[in-house]
């Protein structure tokens, strides 16, 4: 039994949750702090509705429909979490998945509202902006040497510009935000399917849930079980090894930052797609989701699959904050608890080596007391 | 034209300064991505010291207590970096990634919470300092001259001489070309880049400050830097991690970003008829064909981003 135990604390994948359960733990006891700091007063009530979102309201039918509006938002942010950790996974930082979200969502609103496009063309549309967006940073980042971090957020704000500007024409005559998709083009929005009747008729709910879903399960297939992914792997790991062997390094790089761009241009049709959201022209800083990602895909454990859980954590927390007491706190107290997870997610790596010194250690002892 | 001056000015002595705190984070072998970050909580401690200096003060006192209050608080933030990458050898990128949004979520949360306590119907996250800023500016026929210009010509002199012409710099160097090396001739690699970054903290915590007073006279802290901290870095690339060239490179690089607030008074910028988001664009597009031109041969210091470990060979 004991021996059992053991063996299961040295598994990587249980030593990656427990790590990543003690990032939210702390990440939520730093946020408990900063609330009492602010005010002790109400600071229990505060992290408790943050933390329950949904189950703030007493009824089933209200709970489960408040449930499909997280759910909305974390098909993208779950598209954005797997665009980070495609990449990562490559040896490439994609903060940039922030700004082929914002192309994502500019060519998506655009097909949409002035050429009236069906959601299947709206859709690629925006795969395609957002793969765009990726090969440039790829190219950039293989032909040139340009680092990748930093061409991604130069193009996050080239994006973000070029967006606004693309979707002045079709925006609300008298507010800053794109017409309603429901009213201007009801063919844009994603067909349902029956999906809304299981969150209380919430019709934001969509094809996207289950989609977004589909598609983390095919990229841990691509990663972990075709050739194309050992490749783009083994070129992650070391790129002079994987040109040795016969691989096509350079494109391989711009390969994957395309499917990294890709998904989070396919995450900006979802949220926008659904009509949940529109688009502000006139907005001055990159749509948070795609660095929500970055959280999304360390707290996840950088697995496809623990990226599914890893971001509706992250949404449901986001969402929660709107439910903290408006009078004593404001709702960006959960951006400070997900960016605080980030930060810790850091240590992650120190955790899991932590861990394994002391089993180390302990078999050691014990052997020593045998002899 | 006077305008255009003023503006290149002000925005070059931001870029200069960030810059330089990259320089120096770089060179001790650490790469700091957070200085967007870092760059907003420096902002936030000058600002609130421009806030709660009494509005008679001296205009000498408030220019050294919102400086030093900005390079303090600069260092403090800079520290979450350096005990992450040195002491816990996290990954930089992310540790810096998740220090910018921090930045941004810690000072929007502090800096509503101040308001809210003062006045329950005050949501915004602004900081306002018209009177504060004033002790900033000297009206010279004119051309406003900002103290932030001369600072930064004079921390350009000093970084330079501290970096080649005294043994700490050329040892951090050292730690950031060959740690190994430097270990084995007895310099203590843990304190030289621990040196590193704090100076990248405090010269990212004055350019977040120099920024918010460049052009308004309230910040909305939701808003963060706008990717300044990261144009800082285009900056220091371009200006192969050498003080003298990241000057000049910023002196470009402030020119372009200038453009965005004054093109609207030059007769044939205004003729071309573009629209105003082309000029916002204009810094972001220019730095990625500078460095798409530059990185080909990169000057970058050998052992950077590389987590330094006694025992590793």
């Amino acid at each position: 039994m004991e021996k059992k135990r053991a063996s299961l604390l040295r598994n990587p994948g249980v030593q990656t949750l427990l790590s990543s359960l003690l990032c939210i733990l702390l990440g939520l006891v730093i946020g408990y702090i900063a609330l009492l700091i602010i005010n002790p007063a109400g600071a229990w009530g505060a992290i408790t509705a943050i933390v329950k979102n949904f189950w703030n309201y007493g009824r089933t039918n209200l709970q489960l429909r408040y449930l499909g509006n997280t759910l909305v938002k974390t098909a993208p942010l779950l598209m954005c979490s797997l665009s980070v950790l495609f990449a990562y996974k490559v040896g490439l930082f994609n903060i940039g998945a922030a700004g082929q979200y914002v192309a994502g969502a500019g060519a998506a609103l655009y097909f949409a509202l002035a050429l009236k496009m069906p959601w299947w063309v709206c859709m690629i549309a925006a795969i395609l902006a957002g793969a765009v967006l990726g090969c440039i940073s790829g190219a950039l980042k293989s032909f040139c040497n340009v680092n990748e971090v930093i061409s991604c957020i130069m193009l996050n704000w080239i994006a973000l510009y070029t967006v606004n500007s693309l979707l002045n024409p079709v925006k609300n005559p008298t507010s800053p935000y794109t017409m309603g998709l429901t009213s201007v083009n009801p063919e844009a929005v994603m067909p349902s399917l029956g999906i809304e009747k299981l969150f209380t008729n919430n019709r934001y709910t969509t094809l996207a849930i289950p989609l977004a879903i589909v598609i983390a399960v095919l990229i841990w297939v691509l990663l972990s079980k075709t050739k194309l992914g050992y490749e783009l792997k083994a070129t992650g790991l070391n790129k002079h090894a994987a040109k040795y062997a016969g691989m096509r390094e350079k494109t391989n790089i711009i390969l994957t930052m395309a499917i990294a761009g890709g998904l989070a241009g396919l995450g900006a049709a979802m949220m926008y797609l659904t009509g949940f959201e529109e688009w502000s022209v006139t907005q001055s800083s990159v749509p948070a989701m795609g660095f929500n990602g970055i959280a999304a895909a360390f707290l996840g454990g950088l697995h496809p699959i623990g990226a599914i859980f890893s971001s509706f954590f992250i949404q449901h927390i986001t969402n929660g904050g709107g439910y903290v007491d408006m009078t004593m706190y404001s709702s960006d107290i959960s951006d400070f608890i997900s960016s605080m997870i980030i930060y810790l997610c850091g240590f992650v790596l120190f955790f899991r080596q932590f861990m394994s010194s002391r089993l180390a250690r302990r078999d050691e002892a014990r052997k020593g007391g045998k002899q | 034209m006077l305008l255009l001056i003023q503006y290149t000015l002000i925005f070059a002595s931001v870029l200069l300064l960030v810059a330089l705190g990259g320089c120096f984070s770089e060179h001790s072998g650490v790469i700091n991505i957070g200085l967007e970050g870092i760059m907003v909580f420096g902002a936030l401690g000058g600002a609130l010291m421009m806030k709660y200096l009494p509005a008679d003060a001296p205009a000498a006192v408030i220019i050294l207590l919102s400086i030093g209050a900005a390079m303090l608080v600069g260092i403090i933030y800079s520290l979450l970096l350096a005990v992450a990458a040195i002491n816990f050898k996290a990954d930089q990128t992310l540790v810096g990634t998740a220090m910018n949004l921090l930045g941004v979520a810690a000072a929007t949360v502090f800096v509503k919470a101040i308001n809210t306590a003062e006045n329950p119907n005050n949501v915004s996250s602004t900081i306002q300092y018209i009177n504060a800023k004033k002790a900033f500016l000297v009206n010279i026929g004119g051309f406003e001259f900002n103290w932030f210009m001369a600072l930064a010509v004079a921390l350009l002199l000093l970084s330079w001489v501290l970096l080649y012409k005294t043994r700490f710099g050329l040892r951090l160097q050292a730690c950031g070309e060959h740690p190994q090396a430097a270990d084995s001739v007895g310099i203590n690699v843990y304190k030289m880049r621990y040196a590193g970054v704090m100076l990248s903290g405090l010269l990212g915590g004055v350019g977040g400050l120099v920024y918010i007073t460049a052009g308004v006279s309230e910040w909305k802290f939701e808003n963060g830097v706008a990717g300044f901290g990261f144009l800082a870095l285009a900056v220091m690339i371009f200006g192969q991690w050498k003080p003298f060239r990241i000057a000049l490179a910023a002196l470009l690089f402030g020119l372009f970003r200038a453009l965005s607030n004054v093109y609207t008074g030059f007769d044939f910028l205004a003729s071309l008829n573009l629209p105003s988001t082309v000029y916002n664009m204009l810094p972001y597009i220019i730095s990625l064909i500078v460095l798409a031109l530059t990185s080909q041969k990169s000057a970058a210091p050998k052992a950077e981003g590389i987590p330094y470990d006694k025992g590793s060979r």
